[in-house]
């Protein structure tokens, strides 16, 4: 007589929850309102984005239209086409434009995270004489504006014969205020136990910040990425370089736009360019920032 | 009296020594820090230390500066009446704009930090994307034009609100508010996004212990839990909404024109531009900057001492 045998329940094949589980504290009439008034402010933040993606797909005779319609009613790509063949007229070539622009985004933001990390980290975790004292003085010299800082700079920069270079661009990046600031203030909150642990293995101060700190505060140094990606993308140049081959993307799209009536359309396409790159850099980050918060499991 | 300054002396001179022996121990501090302290100082603090010397001269770029002591500051504050609208407006727009766009940074951050994955990060992109999108704010300009083309007096008036186009950029009446609404717009910028990122930097040990102890509602674990936590981030957000609800300038200048109608949308950046740049009195400008700069030193302190507070 076969015995039936009792098979041992198998446990259930492990699966990710759709949605996290809701905090024991809140009550639902609560999300429901902060979470409504969540959607409703998206939409009124985003209105004038798609407006001006909007304006970008619309024939001319559209945006003279009366009375104007918010939607393009025969949406086109004719003013990103139009937008090329000018930017195709001019003797510096467009693909140098983007040339100048890319090399000078990337080299000073690279620098700028690693310069300005090393500084922050043992400003954030050691105590050492004149630290304090110097962070008190960045925090204080970024709030001078910097619209009279111009001409100071130049005369600087003409001493270290840098105007009409890249390095112009590149290395005042690097030693920007901003990403300086944030590594520090996200450092601080870094266990000190982690960093003396891997003295005790062994690790020299190099070692430590780049294997250890770093990959502990990524998400605030692709805050920094976005910030100075930004920042040197939308820059002109026109400060510190002459020679036209040497002028930033920005520049010359903005020097199309700056036509008269017919241009308007461009115009619009100009600001829908301009936006593309910084938010495709935002969005690949964002979603680096959103791992790294499921792999870090360190805390005091 | 004597014996006083002789101990302060030898305290001094022990501190001093104490000091040097730490900094020896620290030597790779300095190593770390040295890259950045040199571009530092060589392009703000040389930069900026030169323009508050330039406020004390007269100066027009072209003629090397000559010594005026206080007779910028002094026709500043006297005698020019655009500076003092400037001045007002700019008060305005930060005493506004500033705590408005600090609060709704952080409030967006903390909701958008609780939603699943996918959406949080959809959220975040339509929040930072006005600050994203560069000189997107034009688009505001074709919104608000004064004729009956512009989109809003156009619906106002097919819905009957109002009979007539408004001229919002041109009328002083609206100008302030209109670019008041545009800089709203734009201030989730760079504090929003530390928040953001800071949130996630938050132990969540600690909020599964305050469950423990007892913490009722969202609203004290904000204020127990999660501020409390950010307070580095919150530092970084206070001294970002200063610089720029104190900076505004090129908002209220592509919108409004410049100069604008009676000066109605004049920001103390702008004032700064047009002697600078228009007029050439570089020393003018700089003494409008310094200006500029104790205010905001001023506001940046009590803004940390109300931080301060937080949590407790």
């Amino acid at each position: 007589m076969s015995k039936k045998q009792k098979t041992p329940k198998q446990p259930k094949p492990y699966k990710k929850k759709l949605i996290k589980r809701r905090k024991p504290n809140r009550s639902i009439w609560g999300d429901i309102f902060l979470y409504l008034f969540l959607a409703l402010a998206a939409i009124i933040m985003a209105f004038p984005i798609v407006f001006a993606i909007e304006n970008a797909l619309k024939p001319l005779d559209e945006l003279y239209r009366f009375p104007p319609k918010f939607f393009a009613q025969n949406p086109t790509l004719d003013n990103f086409a139009d937008l090329f063949v000018s930017m195709g007229k001019s003797w510096v070539t467009f693909p140098r434009y983007i040339f100048n622009t890319v090399f000078v985004t990337a080299l000073g933001t690279a620098g700028h995270l690693i310069i300005a990390s090393m500084g922050a980290f043992v400003l954030a975790k050691y105590d050492f004489p004149g630290g304090k004292l110097f962070f008190k003085i960045v925090t204080t010299a970024m709030l001078f504006n910097g619209t009279v800082l111009g001409i100071p700079q130049y005369v600087i920069m003409n001493k270290l014969n840098l105007i009409d270079s890249y390095w112009a661009l590149i290395i005042p990046a690097i030693g920007g205020t901003l990403g300086f600031f944030l590594m520090k203030q996200f450092m601080e909150g870094l266990p000190m136990a982690l960093i003396e642990a891997a003295k005790i293995d062994g690790a020299n101060e190099w070692m430590v910040f780049s294997k250890i700190v770093m990959p502990n505060v990524k998400p605030a140094w692709l805050t920094l990425i976005i910030f100075s990606v930004q920042a040197l993308w939308n820059n002109g140049g026109t400060q510190f370089i002459y020679s036209e081959e040497k002028k930033m993307l920005a520049f010359a799209l903005n020097q199309v736009a700056a036509g008269s009536i017919a241009r308007t359309g461009q115009q619009a396409a100009v600001n829908v360019v301009l936006m593309i790159v910084p938010i495709a850099i935002f969005i690949l980050s964002q979603s680096q920032i959103l791992e790294t918060m499921a792999s870090s499991g360190l805390k005091d | 009296m004597k014996e006083y300054l002789q101990k302060y002396v030898a305290l001094r001179k022990h501190n001093f020594k104490v000091g040097v022996k730490k900094a020896k121990q620290r030597k790779m501090c300095y190593l770390f820090l040295a890259p950045y302290a040199i571009l530092f100082f060589t392009f703000t603090i040389l930069p900026v230390l030169t323009s508050i010397y330039y406020s004390f001269t007269y100066y027009n770029i072209f003629e090397p500066a000559r010594w005026a002591g206080l007779e910028n500051y002094i026709n500043l504050i006297l005698e020019d009446d655009v500076f003092i609208t400037g001045l007002k407006n700019t008060l305005m727009i930060a005493i506004i704009t500033g705590p408005l766009g600090y609060i709704a940074s952080f409030l967006f951050a903390w909701l958008i930090n609780e939603l699943p994955r996918w959406i949080r990060t959809i959220a975040v992109i339509i929040f930072y994307a006005p600050s994203i999108a560069g000189t997107c704010y034009v688009i505001f300009s074709q919104l608000f034009r004064g004729d009956a083309y512009g989109y809003v007096n156009s619906y106002l008036i097919e819905w009957g609100i109002i009979d007539a186009p408004i001229l919002w950029l041109i009328n002083p009446d609206y100008m302030l508010w209109i670019c008041m609404l545009v800089i709203l717009w734009m201030s989730l910028g760079s504090g929003f996004l530390s928040f953001v990122a800071g949130l996630q930097g938050v132990d969540q040990s600690q909020y599964e212990a305050g469950y423990m102890d007892g913490v009722k509602n969202r609203w004290q674990e904000l204020w127990y839990i999660t501020l409390p936590g950010m307070k580095p981030m919150l530092l970084f957000g206070a001294i970002m909404t200063i610089t720029s609800s104190f900076g505004v300038s090129d908002v209220c200048k592509v919108l409004c024109g410049y100069p604008s109608t009676d000066y109605a949308a004049r920001t103390i950046v702008t004032h700064i531009w047009d002697y600078g740049f228009d007029r050439f009195e570089m020393g003018y400008a700089s003494a409008v900057a310094t200006i500029l700069f104790l205010m905001m030193i001023l506001c940046n302190k009590a803004i940390q001492s109300l931080l301060r507070r937080v949590g407790t």
